[in-house]
């Protein structure tokens, strides 16, 4: 229980504490240094995206945002995260059934290889479906002939995006199955629930924060990815651009202010997916306390105040 | 891949063959399409083509400013993490929740905000280019951008360990009359070293395959400031799909490697904190 350590840290700050704590002037000079590297590397950086946005005023703002082609990217970025975050859920859903409920050999590999596109260079992802899929590529004829395009249209910034979110769910998934074990779906089972009652009803509310906390992180990348959705896009005003390529371009075509403007969407997207994460930890946090509290043996010492106490603390 | 347990629950077939289609579709395949490319070439042509001295010059900037990043990170990441998790002070819980923006920020945003702070008539470029500091389109420019992707890695690393940190044992030591000096040098530093180093590889991982915020802040200059992954932008550009791809295949064995590095030293940083 935190409420407990912390409340016995306060009962060990005795007048003299030389021994475990840092003289006063060490202290403030190490939080200077470290609100010196935040300001300079996460704060500004966030406030300047603002900032420039706005810095030809709220209409040419507005206008950088309805400007056709804009809005073409904009749909283009929400097209292809409807696509591929599901379709990561679905694989992360099944990846940590498989992994989580059942033994086999070989877990470890599957288990490197699912994190594996996360070590890959964006870049050098892209590539990989330009030589599957391009002209130059190994299925390159085969889909001219039939007239399908994958490489330089939406299918194939789909696919890397799929590639670049791909680990997201299922990592978040497989350890927080893994802890619940499966023994509460052993019980569903045996009272007769079929296995995909057992799955809707007893496995899925018991990860869904988990779940969640995935599925927005996925999301987020999905939005923002540039490196990989680069290669393999082909860059048509209009009509395979999604934001974070619509930013390059008005970059270089020196419409900062612009460029600025649609950045701040993406801004506004990565605190939306911070704003959710914090409260999906606390959420997870106040759950996990109340069933310490509910699985706590009868006749423990439990101190009212002391519960009074961590609850304030949250 | 057999299964050898007991278990009662339904679905093994179809999840596992799900999960092996998908992961062959999206993954597999398409690297081996890398690797059967460059096959193409022959082992004289491919040493040629991925040790060209531009592509040697990139590579010297990918490396050396992830390092350098890192090693940022690796410090200054450490002191914040101590921060957050020993001492209280106003907009603690900000800036605890803003370590995640890096990683939540698309890169292209990031390296835009990053080359305007820096840049000549930006909020911190106008006060530093006068002292000579060039932020913006210079190598500098590669590892400020490598150092903010880089961070939430080596904070959020390190901060889990140091909240399980046994004070008991830093108590112990004062009792038996160290300093807290020594103490620091002699105790605390030593069980969080392994995981300082962990978070240090994984912000050095994150930063040899960046692309996107480097595009913004470098300016792309041939021996100066492009890195690697631009390199092989460029060569697809110029349609030499096979120098892409070698380059491509140098990446990939480096990150493999880095990832092995990783997971050895994730097992060696939890060998104390196995409970």
């Amino acid at each position: 229980m935190p409420g407990h350590i912390r409340k016995q840290q306060k009962v060990a700050r005795s007048p003299s504490r030389r021994g475990t704590e840092e003289p006063v002037f060490i202290r403030w000079f190490l939080i200077a240094v470290a609100l010196l590297f935040s300001v300079v590397f996460l704060l500004l950086p966030l406030v300047n995206v603002f900032a420039q946005a706005l810095s030809k005023g709220v209409e040419a703002y507005w206008r950088a945002l309805v400007d056709s082609d804009s809005l073409a990217a904009i749909k283009l970025t929400l097209l292809v995260a409807a696509i591929s975050v599901p379709l990561n859920v679905v694989f992360g859903l099944a990846a940590s059934w498989a992994i989580a409920k059942f033994d086999f050999r070989g877990k470890s590999i599957l288990n490197t290889l699912i994190d594996l596109p996360f070590s890959v260079s964006p870049v050098v992802a892209g590539l990989m479906y330009v030589l599957l899929f391009g002209l130059q590529g190994h299925f390159g004829k085969w889909l001219a002939e039939h007239d399908i395009k994958i490489i330089f249209a939406v299918p194939g910034i789909v696919l890397a995006t799929i590639f670049v979110t791909f680990p997201f769910v299922a990592r978040e998934l497989i350890p927080v199955m893994q802890a619940t074990g499966s023994q509460q779906e052993q019980a569903a089972l045996t009272l007769g629930a079929s296995g995909w009652q057992t799955f809707w009803r007893v496995t899925l509310p018991s990860v869904k924060w988990g779940l969640l906390y995935g599925v927005i992180l996925c999301n987020a990348r999905a939005m923002g990815e540039f490196g990989a959705v680069s290669v393999v896009s082909g860059h048509i005003v209009g009509q395979t651009d999604t934001m974070p390529l619509r930013v390059e371009k008005l970059y270089n075509e020196f419409n900062s202010a612009a460029a600025f403007a649609i950045s701040s969407l993406l801004a506004l997207l990565a605190l939306l997916t911070l704003g959710i994460k914090t409260l999906l930890e606390w959420q997870e946090a106040r759950e996990y306390e109340r069933a310490q509290r509910v699985s706590e043996p009868a006749g423990a010492p439990v101190v009212p105040g002391q519960k009074v106490e961590t609850e304030l603390q949250r | 891949m057999a299964r050898k347990k007991l278990s009662a629950l339904p679905g093994f077939g179809l999840t596992m063959g799900f999960t092996l289609f998908y992961l062959s579709v999206i993954v597999i395949i398409p690297m081996i399409a890398l690797f059967l490319k460059a096959f193409d070439l022959s082992w004289e042509q491919f040493w040629t083509v991925v040790t060209t001295d531009r592509a040697m010059a990139a590579y010297k900037l990918t490396f050396g400013a992830s390092l350098v990043a890192a090693l940022v990170n690796a410090f200054f990441g450490t002191i914040l993490a101590w921060v957050l998790v020993r001492y209280s002070f106003p907009g603690k819980r900000f800036i605890d929740a803003l370590v995640d923006f890096p990683f939540a920020l698309p890169t292209a945003v990031a390296g835009l905000t990053l080359s305007n702070l820096f840049a000549e008539n930006g909020w911190l470029g106008q006060h530093l280019v006068p002292l000579g500091i060039h932020g913006a389109f210079t190598p500098l420019g590669v590892v400020l951008a490598l150092t903010f992707v880089g961070m939430p890695f080596a904070v959020r690393t390190l901060q889990p360990v140091l909240e399980n940190l046994d004070r008991g044992v830093e108590e112990a030591a004062a009792t038996l009359g160290a300093g807290r000096m020594r103490t620091f040098l002699r105790i605390i530093a030593p069980t969080l070293l392994p995981t300082i180093i962990t978070g240090f590889a994984l912000s050095f991982a994150r930063a040899v395959g960046e692309y996107g915020s480097i595009v913004f802040i470098s300016g792309n200059k041939p021996f100066e400031t492009e890195i690697a992954p631009y390199l092989i932008v460029i060569r697809l550009e110029e349609y030499d799909y096979l120098s892409a791809t070698a380059i491509a295949v140098v990446l990939l064995i480096i990150s493999f490697i880095i990832l092995a590095v990783i997971n050895y030293l994730e097992v060696w940083a939890g060998r104390y904190h196995s409970t």
